[in-house]
This record gives C-alpha cells, structure tokens and sequence, in this order.
C-alpha cells in the first residue's frame, strides 16, 4: 500500500492511498461523503486491498476540503469536487471507477462506473438535516428542516461536524442519481446491513470480500 | 371477499421485525442481541452509541423500508425512548400512511 500527493485542479497538494503495480486495470475509488466516508474508511480500504490482491490497481483520493487538505470545506462545492475526481482520474490513468454511496454524485462519467449501493444528493442531506435538528432539540433549541435548509442555501450550514457553504448544500439537494449510467451494486447483493448506517464506524470481513467479488466479476 | 391487504397482525409483525433488522444494522448487534429486546428495553438514552446522527440514520432508513415520513415534529424523546414506543409510533404511521 502506498500513500502520496496528487496536485487537485485548485493546486492544492492532497492525499492518496492507492495500490500502484502498473497493472491494467486502475480503479479510482470515490468514496462515500461527509460521515457515510468515515464510517466506511476502513471497509473502503479493506475492498481495495482485496482488489490489489486480486491483480488490480486502486487508489483512493482524499477530496479537497476533506482530512489533512489545506483547503476549506465551506468552499468546496460537487462541482468542484467532480473536477477534483475527473483530475485525479486522468493523473493516476484510471480505467474504471469505483463510487461508494455519495461518491456516486461526482464520479466522472467518461469511464466505466461500478455504483455501491449509490446515495442521492438529497437523502444524504435529509439525514444530516435530521441529525441536526435532533442534536438541537437534545440542546433545548427548536429547528426544522425546513428552516436549516432555507438557511444552509443562502449562508452555509454546520452539519453534523461539516461546514458546507451554501452551494454545497443546494447542490446535494438537487444532486440526482443518473440511471443506468452505471453498473450498480446493491448493498441487498452483498448481505447484511449497510455498514454507513453504523451508530459507529465498523467493518466486516464476509462483506469486503463479496462486494471485491462483485467488483472484479465487472472487471472482467 | 377476497383481499391483497396484510392483515393488521401481520403488518404489525413485519413492522417489529424491520425495526429490529435496521436497528441491528445501526448498532451491530448480534441477532441474539436484537431478540432480546423488549418494549421496555431503553434507546435513545440508553445506548451511548446512539446519538443524533445515528438516530437520524436510524430514522431515515426506517422511512425508505416501512415507506413512512416522519415529521420533525413526531420526533421527540417518548417516541425514541424504548424499543416498544418506537415500535407503536412506527405501527401508527403506517396504519394511516
């Protein structure tokens, strides 16, 4: 496994973990957004080391905004984080894509797309809308969806832990999934609970292993 | 007469048993874990790991498998307090919904 620097579209230097042997098949991973990401770190990099082993490259870009990058989440927006993925696209020469949950959303759409269990925009806001309002009432205070993202769009909205400006947010409320523009893996094709919906983050061996299974039998 | 409905019993089984799938698929608990539970057994207070974002997942996953919504006004800490007054509210919505 390596990890290094790619150059994203806005010049800022962010990371990668990946695992390059110069192979033929070069998946470039989109990974799950916001808190989805977190909680499925781990199980991302468990399918691409299963991946890896299985004679493919992969690589996992860290999207402007997100952990060490220099840059301000509040003013990253999907457009500017499909730029970032089609850049890192063309700089680690990737010939299919792999996008889990949100990652869907800004996955370049000149390769070929692998979606698991795929997320729209707006239902990823509705639980971070949600979890706001809950986290609010717990505090004494009174909020509604409605209100928050009324807010959100004009001035940018804190969610659970996220600063997102307010393009970002009117964006993830628009953001559709595209119909079969993609191969699509549902979680019900691999068994079990979808490990995003974890209270914590969590993995699962016999998980990993059938959705790389999956994966590698579209990569043929 | 001949009818497609579910019967209200078996509405209200199905109702507690995809409360307790998403609610082992929330908390990764073991199916002998979730058998367990009661109408008595504690939620939303109880169980450290379930704080608002993972209520709002909760929720959120409960509406897209029973195909219900819940309001933001329906949310509040008797509905979330145990697995028996979450199982009624849920029941409730779908019998209207």
């Amino acid at each position: 496994m390596l990890t290094g620097l790619w150059t994203s579209p806005s010049g800022s230097d962010e990371y990668v973990l990946g695992f390059d042997a110069g192979r033929a098949r070069r998946v470039l991973v989109a990974r799950g957004l916001f808190d989805e990401g977190n909680k499925l770190r781990h199980f991302t990099v468990e399918v691409m080391r299963r991946l890896d082993a299985a004679g493919v490259d992969c690589f996992l870009p860290d999207l402007p905004g997100t952990n060490e990058s220099l840059l301000p989440l509040a003013d990253q927006t999907l457009d500017s984080w499909r730029e970032a993925i089609n850049a890192a696209a063309t700089h680690f020469r990737a010939t299919h894509v792999l996008a889990i949950r949100g990652g869907a959303l800004i996955a370049p759409a000149v390769l070929p797309n692998i979606h698991y269990a795929p997320a729209s925009g707006a239902s990823l806001l509705r639980s971070m809308l949600r979890a706001q309002v809950i986290a609010a009432r717990e505090a004494g205070q009174s909020e509604t969806r409605e209100d928050l993202f009324e807010r959100g769009r004009i001035e940018g909205l804190r969610l659970a832990g996220y600063k997102l400006g307010p393009e970002m947010i009117a964006g993830l409320e628009q953001a559709q999934l595209v119909d079969g523009q993609a191969i699509e893996i549902a979680q019900g094709d691999i068994g079990g609970g979808g490990l995003w919906l974890r209270a914590e983050p969590s993995h699962d061996a016999g998980q990993a292993d059938r959705l790389a299974n999956r994966i590698l039998g579209h990569l043929q | 007469m001949a009818t497609n409905l579910p019967a209200p019993t078996e509405q209200a089984e199905d109702t507690d048993l995809i409360l307790r799938l998403v609610l082992a698929d929330v908390l990764g608990l073991s199916a002998e874990r979730i058998a367990e539970l009661d109408a008595e057994s504690g939620l939303f207070g109880d169980l450290p790991e379930l704080d608002s974002m993972a209520v709002a997942g909760l929720l959120t996953e409960l509406e897209d498998r029973l195909d219900i919504i819940i309001d933001d006004e329906d949310v509040d800490g008797e509905m979330l307090e145990t697995f028996g007054g979450l199982r009624s509210f849920l029941a409730g919505k779908r019998a209207v919904g």
